[in-house]
């Protein structure tokens, strides 16, 4: 089963909406609490990262037997150094954005530590696409 | 503690102002958590915890659904934008306003008894 989200680049209003469709669902599918919070976290950065740095992008999961598929990829600036990005605290956010609250350079961190696996591709002046595994909790509740 | 303090024994003791989620005021609080950073907020937040702030607009509600948080107390006198207000009654998130800065909010809590999340 995929879900998948169109997200536009600078819409704060709708910013969030995708994430918390994802994990509403998940839930009422009966994915359990832990497992559909990391994966609205997930989701949520990904998300916020097209609504902060891209033009346009998608969103979206694949619920599988064992484990869920996050996935987003963009039409953006890209992301020059991948490495550098990952860093704790390192962000091109500009200023008014970080205002708000976001553009702590947490993003990626996060992503990485709410998911099993994180693989990163992104060229720059094209766009850039992520792909998060959630493994599910094993039937003797790991 | 015989039991759980409620999101409502929060507004009183603290005299908050209750400005969304009026039925959700018997959300029970597990820790506590105050950050503006919305990231930080999705990494070190956890459910039924009361989460303090100085942001106002919307998007403090999509984190605070996401995270599974029973309240947020937005600090310092700001004034929630009316569509985090709608967001927060939509999504039944007690949302309350004080004058009272961050700091003296989170030890108010803390004196109610609640406790930092540990991080894991």
């Amino acid at each position: 089963m995929r879900l998948e989200f169109p997200v536009a680049g600078r819409d704060f209003q709708a910013a969030g909406g995708a994430a918390q469709k994802i994990k509403r669902t998940l839930r009422q599918i009966g994915i359990d609490a832990e497992t559909a919070r990391r994966v609205g976290i997930v989701a949520y950065e990904a998300e916020m990262n097209i609504v902060i740095h891209a033009f346009s992008g998608k969103v979206g999961v694949d619920i599988l037997p064992e484990r869920i598929n996050v996935f987003a990829y963009d039409q953006g600036p890209g992301i020059a150094d991948i490495d550098l990005a990952m860093q704790v605290g390192y962000s091109t956010a500009p200023e008014d954005i970080k205002e708000m609250g976001f553009g702590a350079g947490l993003g990626l961190p996060n992503m990485k530590r709410y998911s099993d696996n994180l693989v990163i591709e992104s060229e720059v002046g094209c766009g850039t696409s992520i792909r998060a595994v959630i493994n599910l909790p094993t039937k003797e509740g790991s | 503690m015989d039991r759980r303090v409620t999101v409502g024994d929060i507004a009183k003791e603290l005299e908050c102002e209750v400005v969304a989620g009026k039925s959700c005021l018997d959300n029970e609080v597990s820790f506590g958590y105050s950050s503006d950073l919305l990231s930080d907020v999705m990494a070190g937040a956890g459910p039924g915890d009361v989460w303090v702030t100085v942001q106002v607009h919307q998007n403090i509600i999509a984190v605070a659904s996401l995270t599974g948080i029973s309240a947020i107390i937005v600090a310092g006198g700001a004034a929630p934008a009316d569509e985090t207000v709608l967001r927060a009654n939509e999504e039944g998130i007690p949302l309350l306003t004080t004058a009272k800065p961050s700091f003296e909010v989170a030890g108010r809590l803390y004196s109610m008894g609640i406790r930092g999340r540990v991080k894991t």
